[in-house]
């Protein structure tokens, strides 16, 4: 076991490598720093001293790949690539473009991400094989039908609209929350519970769909058969066999998203005002970060690949018959 | 009246007819093909899939109209002079409505209102001058009396209601012959579809020359023509990406299962890596960059027109790059499959060579998978604009999208009394477009799908 885990994390190192380059290609290579500066700085009657000046206070002055004036190590290290590329495999972020460092921001913004996420992730779990299993149960009945049109419908409505009318109806019309903000322990309640059902309600139309094709593709095997032809209640049937074998592929799905979580929601946070990696995401975009972007590509890229690990080590801890070869 | 014009091609435009050139193509392709035939005629039995397919023939049909863009020529006082052509490109929809951009009012106005939103100081006819609520220079403009409103609107709506029935029975007499000649088509729910289509779009095309139907928005432009223009941008998303995403994805998809060994590798490589990338984050750095390229090289894009329309194709190939993994990794596990089958292991024994076994083999036997792919996906991309406006990297500001209605009129639900009609319409708009292209695809799938026909 411990070998398969080990060969997997190594199997991780040249994808992170490829994400590393990337970034590297997309963000130094495709665009020079000049450019960058000239962005920042406003494009018209920008003086070259400025550029520069813009250049050195973030370490852009440096050489691509290789620095010639250097001695030794220094000519691989003393380089934008090793810098701002290489260091974000040690977490070392560097500094925003607000001057804050990047891995002190990261930390401090991760609770209020997961304090929105994590809820929304079980509830919506819970909700939607919920709903799944009851239009399954029901199945070929008008309720069935129904639901699968409801699903569809609320697949076809766009997030923005569940964030700006529910803060139109719940915040604005009834006055139930506040609109938006964020507070510290247990008075971030009232902030988080209206974020948290919309996020919820918004996932129900793809999520219990999904579960739904799972739950009945499960209900066609010929265990099923022999259970019912055993006898068996309908009822005992569903959450005693289909139930449990359906929900292999459901949890195994759900471990890739899990490490996900820390990335946050991008739309919720910034309508909410969270303070959370989310919302810290769109304010880079907005302020052309191009070092805050940077680390999050990298972050969200690893937790990605952590979530794909997890995934195949669910797989042999839930299936024996796929083995570690 | 001056009827010269130049035409003013972009390359969306060229492209999305293109596409409707290579649509039709397979389509007759279709028709010559009896399995598929079959296929489509099995997606056509199902009622949703003709309803929803006169919907998205009417959105279709706005957006190909919207895609002619050209300059009209400047009349000229002198008969020597030099033709000019007017800055303003404009599209057959706007030489078919054109009312529409030309009736622009100084700001907010409701829907039908006949004053503006907010009060102004107006000059009385006595010198004085008073706070009120002004008249609409087009908004009801034609009503000497404000009190005949309602009255005039139902006249109005009526007269038009009469044109769409009219043109519903007529609709229904064309179709006739062609509903006998293909008996296993839902031609009563796509009737009847049409009919709802007629009965909504009718009165507000009718009332569109006199009020303003869904309102103004903030610089006093007709909401209306906004949510039609978007229609473009939300199909040409939908459809262009599609262009980048399958030659990538059917390409290396096929290719990873078909060789296996290092190809496959190196393709799967490729693909986790890429997919590891947050794909907001990938499209925000991309779309970042070419900001930057664009500000940095301004010469190469002389007008507003040209570089908004840059900046859609550019996202349209973004949101193709990021997003061609899914398709990749389903071709490649059927590839894998298919490859193991005795037909492609008697081509093997027969001689014939990879390229012929992939081109006459592997891809015909994955398309249905391709087809239900790019269905699938268009209501997905439709929905990714908007967000992607929101954030801001998505079209251009100057491109009229549902992203970027839902971006400008976001802020105004706080003000009191709400302005709701902008965002109400982009969410109207929007969800017409996305429930129908949902229906529709999954009538496509339960069509092609063999699984779905043996259950």
């Amino acid at each position: 076991m411990l070998g398969y885990i080990l060969r997997r994390v190594l199997y991780a190192v040249p994808i992170l490598v490829g994400v590393n380059l990337i970034t590297f290609a997309l963000f130094f290579v495709l665009n020079t720093p000049d450019d960058m500066a000239r962005m920042q700085l406003g494009t018209k009657r920008v003086t070259a001293e400025a550029i520069e000046k813009w250049k050195a206070e973030r370490g852009y002055n440096k050489p691509m790949l290789w620095n010639g004036n250097a001695s030794g190590l220094a000519k691989l290290e003393d380089t934008i690539f090793f810098q701002k590329s290489i260091r974000l495999f040690v977490l070392d972020f560097g500094a925003a473009e607000d001057g804050r460092n990047i891995g002190s921001e990261i930390r401090a913004r991760v609770g209020p991400s997961l304090a929105i996420a994590v809820p929304v992730f079980l509830v919506g779990l819970l909700v939607n094989v919920s709903f799944a299993l009851l239009m399954a149960f029901f199945r070929t009945t008008y309720v069935d039908f129904s639901g699968v049109v409801l699903c569809v419908a609320m697949m076809s409505i766009s997030t923005l609209f569940y964030i700006i009318g529910g803060q139109f109806v719940v915040s604005k019309l009834w006055h139930l929350v506040p609109i938006s903000g964020y507070d510290q322990g247990l008075n971030a309640l009232k902030f988080l519970v209206l974020p948290v059902i919309i996020g919820v309600v918004s996932g129900i139309g793809s999520g219990s769909r999904w579960y739904r094709t799972l739950f009945l593709e499960e209900m066609n095997k010929d265990y099923v058969r022999t259970a019912r032809a055993k006898g068996l209640a309908e009822t005992a049937v569903m959450f005693r066999h289909v139930l449990k074998n359906a929900l292999i592929p459901i949890l195994t799905g759900c471990v890739a998203v899990i490490p996900l979580l820390f990335m946050g929601s991008l739309l919720t946070e910034s309508f909410f005002g969270i303070p959370g990696l989310g919302g810290y995401t769109i304010d880079a975009i907005q302020a052309q970060d191009f070092a805050v972007l940077r680390s999050m590509v990298f972050i969200g890229s690893v937790l990605y690949i952590v979530g794909l690990l997890l995934t195949d080590l669910s797989y042999t801890l839930v299936d024996p018959r796929i083995r570690l070869q | 009246m001056n009827m010269g014009f130049l035409f003013v091609p972009l390359w969306t435009d060229v492209l999305l007819w293109l596409l409707v050139a290579t649509i039709a193509g397979y389509g007759w392709r279709c028709s010559r093909q009896p399995h598929l035939a079959a296929a489509w005629a099995r997606v056509f039995r199902r009622r949703t899939a003709a309803m929803t397919s006169v919907v998205l023939t009417c959105f279709v049909l706005v957006s190909l109209t919207d895609s002619v863009h050209f300059r009209r020529q400047l009349e000229s006082q002198q008969p020597a002079a030099e033709i000019a052509y007017a800055g303003r490109v404009t599209t057959l929809l706007d030489l078919a409505l054109p009312h529409l951009y030309e009736h622009s009012e100084k700001s907010y106005s409701a829907p039908f209102a006949t004053r503006l939103f907010s009060k102004e100081l107006v000059e009385l006819p006595g010198g004085k001058s008073a706070r009120e609520y002004p008249r609409l220079r087009y908004g009801g403009a034609h009503l000497a009396n404000e009190a005949d409103r309602a009255g005039d609107i139902a006249r109005r709506g009526g007269l038009a209601l009469l044109a769409a029935a009219a043109l519903w029975g007529i609709a229904g007499l064309a179709l006739r012959p062609v509903a006998r000649r293909y008996p296993g088509v839902h031609w009563g729910a796509a009737w009847l579809t049409f009919g709802a289509v007629l009965a909504v779009m009718m009165p507000l095309l009718g009332l569109s020359a006199e009020y303003h139907v869904l309102g103004t928005d903030k610089v006093g432009q007709d909401v209306f023509y906004q949510a039609l223009k978007s229609i473009r941008t939300s199909l040409i998303i939908g459809t262009l990406t599609t262009l980048v995403l399958l030659p990538l994805g059917l390409g290396l998809g096929v290719m990873a299962g078909y060789f296996k060994g290092w190809v496959d590798d190196a393709i799967q490589y490729v693909y986790t890596t890429i997919h590891s990338i947050p794909a907001v984050l990938l499209i925000a750095a991309a779309v970042l960059m070419m900001q930057v390229y664009i500000d940095s090289h301004p010469q190469l894009f002389p007008t507003t027109a040209q570089r908004a329309d840059l900046r859609l194709l550019f996202l349209c190939v973004i949101l193709g790059f990021t997003s061609w993994t899914g398709l990749a990794r389903l071709l490649r596990g059927e590839a894998l499959k298919l490859s193991e089958l005795e037909f492609i292991q008697a081509a093997h024994a027969f001689g014939v060579s990879h390229r012929r076994i992939l081109l006459r083999h592997i891809v015909p036997n994955v398309a249905h998978i391709v087809i239900i792919a790019m269905v699938m996906d268009f209501s997905g991309l439709v929905l990714a604009e908007a967000v992607l406006s929101y954030v801001g990297v998505g079209v251009d500001p100057s491109t009229t999208s549902f992203g970027t209605m839902i971006n400008s009129a976001r802020l105004e639900m706080a003000r009191e009394p709400t302005v709701w009609w902008s965002l109400a319409s982009a969410f109207g708009f929007m969800f017409v477009l996305v429930l129908a292209a949902n229906l529709f695809a999954d009538a496509v799938r339960d069509g092609f799908d063999p699984r779905v026909r043996l259950a």
